[in-house]
């Protein structure tokens, strides 16, 4: 008998794309190698195609009809739930996060908790911050509301967890539907957060994660005729970005292209407002 | 049909002068551009010479309302809408002069200049005046800055209306504007400078550069520009939305529609035939979000459409001066050009057409009120913005498919629906991506009432609290 034990070798994870609420990988069957902030290898992250990010698109449309039309109560606890959930990960965040080369990575996934918690709150309060009953001059009712923009392409901040959570949940939570391209640097985190709305009740398609280079997908995301929005808070470039806000003239996406957010301030309703439409229903008053 | 005799208008109340400057600087000055003439649509006569603000101009324009933006904008928001209520009052108080100058120029019936335009031109300056000092509890935080200058150009359809929705939010939350009228219709714009000198209002808080395409296009360029509103076809929005990319430039667009006006089977008739002829003959269909697609539930479909055409038989097209007048001209010979090949591709492409008999004038740009049966959702008649007194009928049989069919559009400007239900209405309400949705009415207005639209019909408010957050750094 032998005196040595036998190590046990770690079971590893694969990293995958989050389409429709499956973990595909990308159909290109492209990958690239993820390293920590000390040049170790991580894994290797799914690099994501144009067929991808077309899937991901159809997947999100499919998906918006049910998520718009919830209840924002049902909107609101499913957030929660994605804090609940997140929370519960939380060991699995801080080690991930730290190997991306996070200093005091417990407090980004606190922040990244609470942050998702402050969101789900505003599913059935933004409504009534937001709209308005308009005192018309003549016999009517007429009322203002507002409501999702459609299907958000949002490019994430290099911010790993807190960065992502601080722009999808906004977009989320008033019944959007989103593809997300996840950061470029660190994207491991993101399918493991993908994990966590899989598991949290968010009908699959709500969100939907794409990781790879962004200035191979920001543009395809940006042209695309049925995105609505785009949320270009993690484009870096410059020249990129105004390719981005140019493709998104042609069916006249609503962009959001904020300067250096601060993700530990307080978010404030732009977030939530850049994704909303206002409409305004008239009805005639008599008997 | 009843004989009415003529009940013209008298034009006298208007003095047109033979030629018009740019308002620049609280002076009208010479423009360097080719100066052209404005054209009044009944009768092909012109108007008068208007001059073409160039690249230069709109320059100069754009600094005079750099150099007054300073003093306007730290002005207490209590003075400045003093300024918007005495310009309210003083167009109340010229409101019959503007609205036959608006007539001639435009060519719409003096019946809806006067009861339509005029009174809610004067009512938007009366409303965001009150907002220019309330503007800490609008929702934006406590002291919301104004973004600096405006370059605002505005369509041939509702010139001075457009004016005002435009400018009203603008100077009442601080911010000073150059304005580029349309081409075809740049008379009102100039008695407004006019009646801007008369209130007394700081030179170079707003400005008016008067020209075709290109001046349009020097104002939204502009690089000291910080702002800039369109309202007019999707087709140019998309142009100043790629142009603005990247500059930090806010915008809002105010673009086109095809909006579907859905009639279910338990619907007042009347009402509803009162409602399909107000959405798509009003202004003679040159409103973005007129009802220029019916869609009928398809058991009342020939009832309908009988009562329509017997209402249609009635209209009176002719004389815009004439206070019977319904239907009035168009009002270019370009815009007749594009109403006229849309009408044949519908039938070309096998609608059946319909209009009523109806003695079109010898002179100026006329085209009777349409119907189109037979449409097919894939006809460009179903798709593309007509933008005259064109209507599609298509038929539904669930409400499902009426939502589909109307949702069936990259527009979303605005959508009617007629059904005595009250639960319908709210069902439909919820699921038509239209930014305006009227139920049991159609193309009603309000300063107070935010308008504007989904999708490829642009972005941003425009009146109600909304409206100041264009006009907003916020």
């Amino acid at each position: 008998m032998s005196k040595t034990e036998a190590v046990r070798l770690a079971v590893r994870k694969t990293y995958k794309l989050y389409i429709g609420g499956a973990f595909p990988r990308s159909e290109s069957g492209r990958s690239y190698a993820v390293t920590s902030s000390k040049g170790d290898f991580l894994a290797n992250a799914s690099k994501a195609s144009r067929k991808d990010a077309r899937d991901a698109v159809s997947a999100a449309r499919k998906a918006f009809p049910g998520w718009s039309g919830a209840t924002a109560y049902n909107r609101g606890q499913i957030l929660y739930r994605i804090a609940e959930m997140l929370e519960g990960r939380r060991a699995q965040f801080v080690a991930e996060l730290t190997e991306a080369g996070a200093k005091k990575a417990g407090d980004a996934v606190d922040a990244a908790v609470d942050r998702l918690v402050w969101y789900a709150g505003w599913s059935d309060k933004i409504t009534s911050v937001a709209g308005a009953a308009n005192p018309v001059a003549g016999p009517y009712f007429n009322i203002s509301t507002p409501e999702p923009t459609g299907v958000v392409a949002v490019v994430a901040p290099a911010d790993p967890l807190l960065g992502l959570v601080s722009v999808v949940a906004p977009v989320i939570v008033t019944g959007n539907t989103c593809v997300v391209v996840a950061s470029e640097r660190a994207p491991l985190p993101s399918i493991t957060l993908a994990e966590v709305l899989a598991t949290s009740d968010l009908p699959g398609g709500v969100v939907n994660v794409l990781t790879g280079s962004v200035k191979e997908i920001a543009p395809w995301l940006a042209a695309h005729m049925d995105v609505n929005a785009v949320d270009l808070t993690g484009v870096a470039d410059d020249d990129l970005a105004v390719a981005c806000e140019q493709a998104a003239a042609e069916n006249l996406k609503r962009v959001l292209r904020p300067s250096a957010p601060d993700w530990s301030a307080d978010p404030g309703l732009k977030r939530m407002t850049a994704f909303l439409e206002t409409k305004t229903v008239w009805h005639p008053t008599g008997f | 049909m009843f004989e009415y005799a003529p009940a013209p208008e008298s034009r006298d109340v208007v003095d047109i002068k033979p030629s018009y400057g740019l308002f620049i600087d609280g002076e009208f000055v010479d423009g360097a551009g080719t100066s052209f003439k404005t054209v009044n649509p009944a009768t092909e006569e012109a108007l008068a010479e208007v001059a073409a603000a160039s690249q230069a101009d709109v320059d100069r324009a754009v600094q005079a309302a750099r150099k007054a933006f300073g003093a306007w904008s730290a002005m207490p928001g209590s003075e400045r809408a003093k300024y918007l209520f005495r310009i309210a009052r003083i167009i109340q108080e010229r409101s019959r002069e503007l609205a036959v100058l608006e007539t001639l120029d435009n060519g719409k019936p003096i019946r809806e200049s006067r009861d339509v335009d005029l009174p809610l031109v004067a009512a938007h300056f009366f409303y965001y005046a009150g907002w220019a000092d309330k503007l800490g509890y609008a929702g934006y935080g406590p002291a919301p800055k104004p973004l600096g200058v405006a370059g605002q150009v505005i369509p041939w359809n509702f010139p001075l209306l457009m004016l005002a929705w435009k400018i009203a939010p603008a100077l009442a939350c601080g911010n000073t504007v150059v304005l580029k009228p349309a081409e075809t219709t740049p008379l009102t714009a100039l008695l407004f400078a006019e009646i801007c000198r008369q209130a007394d209002l700081p030179p170079g808080v707003v400005n008016i550069v008067t020209g075709a395409g290109e001046t349009g296009a020097a104002v939204v360029n502009h690089p000291d520009v910080n702002k800039v509103a369109f309202t007019g076809s999707t087709e140019v929005g998309r142009l100043i939305a790629r142009s603005v990319a990247g500059t930090g430039k806010k915008v809002t667009l105010e673009l086109g529609g095809k909006a579907a006006n859905v009639i279910f089977d338990d619907a007042a008739i009347d009402q509803a035939v009162e409602g399909i002829v107000d959405g798509i003959f009003f202004n003679q269909g040159h409103v973005c979000c007129a009802g220029s697609r019916l869609l009928v539930q398809e058991s009342i479909a020939e009832e309908l459409l009988e009562s329509l055409k017997r209402r249609l038989s009635r209209l009176r097209l002719g004389d815009p001066l004439d206070k019977n007048t319904d239907i009035g001209a168009i009002n270019s010979a370009e815009q007749l050009a594009r109403v006229r090949e849309l009408s044949d591709i519908g039938e070309a492409e096998g609608a059946e057409r319909w209009s009523p008999a109806c003695t079109l004038p010898e002179r100026g740009f006329w085209f009777p009120p349409t119907v189109f049966t037979g449409v097919a959702q894939s006809h460009r008649i179903a798709r593309d913005e007509v933008f005259g007194p064109v209507l599609a009928v298509l038929t539904f049989r669930t409400p499902a498919e009426a939502v589909e069919k109307a949702n069936n559009t990259p527009y979303g400007l605005s959508a009617g629906v007629w059904t005595e239900k009250g639960s319908r209405i709210l069902w439909m309400a919820d699921r038509l991506r239209a930014g305006v949705v009227w139920a049991n009415t159609f193309n009603k207005f309000d300063p107070a009432s935010p308008f504007g639209g989904y999708k490829e019909s642009g972005y941003g408010r425009e009146g109600g609290r909304h409206g100041l957050e264009a006009y907003l750094d916020v």
